[in-house]
């Protein structure tokens, strides 16, 4: 077997194997389902009627943040999963065989992607019966926003196996995830617009990330704001990618064989 | 070269100030079970994870089936399967998929994993529980799944690291019965255990290391001989004659040597078996000093350990470091 087959061999076989662990953990299916409901209906109903989005429902304002959120902490179950590998020894299985090395890791986050899909069903499903509607999007801008949703939750996989390799503990990467990840999505215009927020934090707002995907996804999905976001969001996530993958994979290999 | 499946010459390894190993060799020939026996922290586990090419040593090499565990990992995977207390099953998955899953991972085709994956939990006894997710498996369910998941490869050599740590003892026995009948299957078996009676049932050769170095080896018996042969002891029904049954009892040793005191027990190194208790009761009886007990036995493994470290086996309890750096 070539290597390049072995390793795509590799993914799949440890892909379909974190898939078949989802059900069997009822709180990862929550995180997957209730969790970003929980969320779009705390929003909607009750900050929602506070929050003042000119030009908008806020419901419509608020999904492209919300799903955007909600997506880059899908692989949040990468960093606890691999931490769980780690700390159970699992790891010394898979490095024991012969297998492709990185495929611990291609696997993992290549099943986020597909849970990831999971989670957008849903978010779409609550999002449209709240009362969200496109607003003068193609289906070209639509899928362009669930693909690029769908790369960012692949870059954040990235940052969470690293998380993850970091993590003595799944406990450890939770509070890593939560205290240093989590609250940047609020600096953001993830729930509200960055330009109703004060001085130093709205600048802070609009150089971060959050702001820039929540931003394009709006643009493609409500048709505005109208801006340079779009590629900028893709850029982000790419640099995300580029940055943290190989992070990851060095880890990975230091993880196990200091 | 031989037909020595396991080759280890000086190796060494540390965590930053902290010597895991200190240059141990040892050797095993193809099909035999070398017992690695040691506390906790003596090093058993960095050599296991060595060899099993989980670690890179800093120093000296090991060759597995011919193969050098530092240039030839890669090829060397396909020839080990690991078990015992840290190589782990995936509890979210059914006996049956964790099975497939290594087995696919050894690239046999999704068919054949699947068979082998039947085949396996059928001889481990574990058919019925195989559609179980394996955390609902006991203890000793779960050390056979992982045992199995060692065996998909069929691997010419075999590591298991402390394969019955934890078990209570009828799981203990199970496991031991499956052990012997893989080593008769022409299995090499690197077996680590801090348990001296595990050592003596299952291995050929034993290989003793404390604080990273090699303080002994032998078959089982060459070790008990090594620290004297058989022992009348005696068990005093008054703890205030014991200076006169030591006296009364001394003339039964060579010169060179003495009965030994500890708590009510006398324990007198003898050189042959027949009479010897007749004898021992003769000279009590005549120092009017009473017996609650008295036997004829050969020294243990225990006494082994106690002999060569000066404490026993199972003390120590510092755990050695595993994956954390320490100061890289």
């Amino acid at each position: 077997m070539s290597t390049l087959a072995m390793h795509a061999s590799d993914t799949l076989v440890l892909a379909r194997r974190n898939l078949l662990r989802i059900p069997r953990q009822p709180d990862l299916l929550i995180a997957y389902t209730i969790q970003p409901v929980m969320f779009v209906l705390l929003f909607v109903y009750v900050f929602g009627g506070a929050i003042q989005t000119p030009g908008f429902d806020y419901v419509d304002f608020l999904m492209p943040g919300i799903i955007v959120q909600s997506i880059a902490f899908g692989g949040f179950v990468t960093a606890l999963g691999l931490a769980e590998d780690v700390k159970k020894g699992l790891i010394d299985r898979f490095r024991s065989l012969p297998m492709s090395r990185a495929a611990v890791l291609t696997g993992r986050t290549f099943s986020d992607i597909l849970l990831n899909c999971l989670s957008l069903v849903v978010l779409f499903a609550v999002g449209f019966a709240a009362g969200f509607n496109f607003i003068d999007a193609t289906a070209g801008d639509i899928v362009l926003g669930i693909i690029l949703v769908l790369f960012l939750g692949y870059a954040f996989s990235w940052i969470f196996a690293l998380v993850g390799l970091f993590s003595s503990s799944p406990e450890t990467a939770n509070a890593i995830g939560f205290t240093l990840i989590f609250p940047l999505t609020f600096a953001s215009s993830v729930f509200v617009p960055a330009s109703s927020m004060p001085d130093g934090l709205r600048q802070f707002a609009e150089a971060n990330p959050f702001t820039t995907w929540s931003d394009a996804v709006r643009s493609l999905w409500l048709g505005t704001p109208p801006h340079t976001d779009v590629w900028m969001a893709f850029v982000w996530c790419f640099a995300l990618t580029a940055v943290f993958a190989p992070l990851a994979v060095a880890r990975y290999r230091k993880v196990a064989s200091h | 070269m031989n037909d020595d499946a396991i080759v280890v010459e000086g190796l060494e390894k540390s965590y930053g100030s902290v010597h895991a190993l200190c240059g141990v060799d040892f050797a095993a020939r193809s099909g035999s079970v070398l017992g690695l026996l040691g506390p906790n922290g003596a090093g058993k586990t960095t050599a296991v994870r060595i060899l099993a090419t989980l670690l890179q040593p800093d120093g000296g090499s090991a060759r597995i089936a011919g193969l050098d565990v530092v240039r030839d990992a890669a090829a060397l995977r396909a020839k080990i399967g690991l078990a015992g207390q840290y190589a782990a099953v995936d509890e979210n998955l059914t006996g049956f998929e964790n099975l497939e899953m290594v087995g696919q991972l050894y690239h046999l085709s999704r068919h054949d994993a699947k068979k082998r994956a039947q085949k396996l939990l059928e001889r481990f006894d574990l058919t019925d529980a195989a559609k179980r997710p394996a955390k609902t498996y006991s203890g000793g369910m779960r050390r056979r799944l992982d045992l199995a998941a060692a065996l998909v490869f069929s691997p010419p050599v075999l590591f298991l690291d402390e394969p019955t740590t934890g078990l209570d003892p009828r799981s203990r026995l199970a496991m031991w019965e499956t052990i012997e009948d893989q080593t008769e299957a022409g299995t090499t078996v690197l077996l680590t255990t801090q348990y001296l009676d595990e050592a003596d049932r299952l291995a050929d050769h034993i290989v003793v290391i404390d604080h990273g170095s090699v303080i002994a080896e032998g078959t089982s018996d060459e070790l008990k001989d090594e620290i004297g042969g058989e022992r009348v002891e005696v068990q005093l029904s008054q703890p205030s004659d014991g200076e006169r049954a030591v006296a009364a009892l001394a003339e039964m040793c060579q010169a060179d040597e003495r009965p030994t005191l500890h708590d009510h027990t006398v324990s007198v190194p003898v050189h042959r078996r027949s009479g010897v208790i007749a004898d021992a009761v003769r000279r009590l009886d005549a120092v009017d000093v009473y017996v609650e007990d008295i036997s004829l036995r050969r020294p243990t493994l225990d006494d082994v350990f106690m002999a060569l470290t000066g404490h026993a086996a199972e003390e120590e309890e510092a755990e050695e470091p595993r994956r954390e750096e320490v100061a890289a």
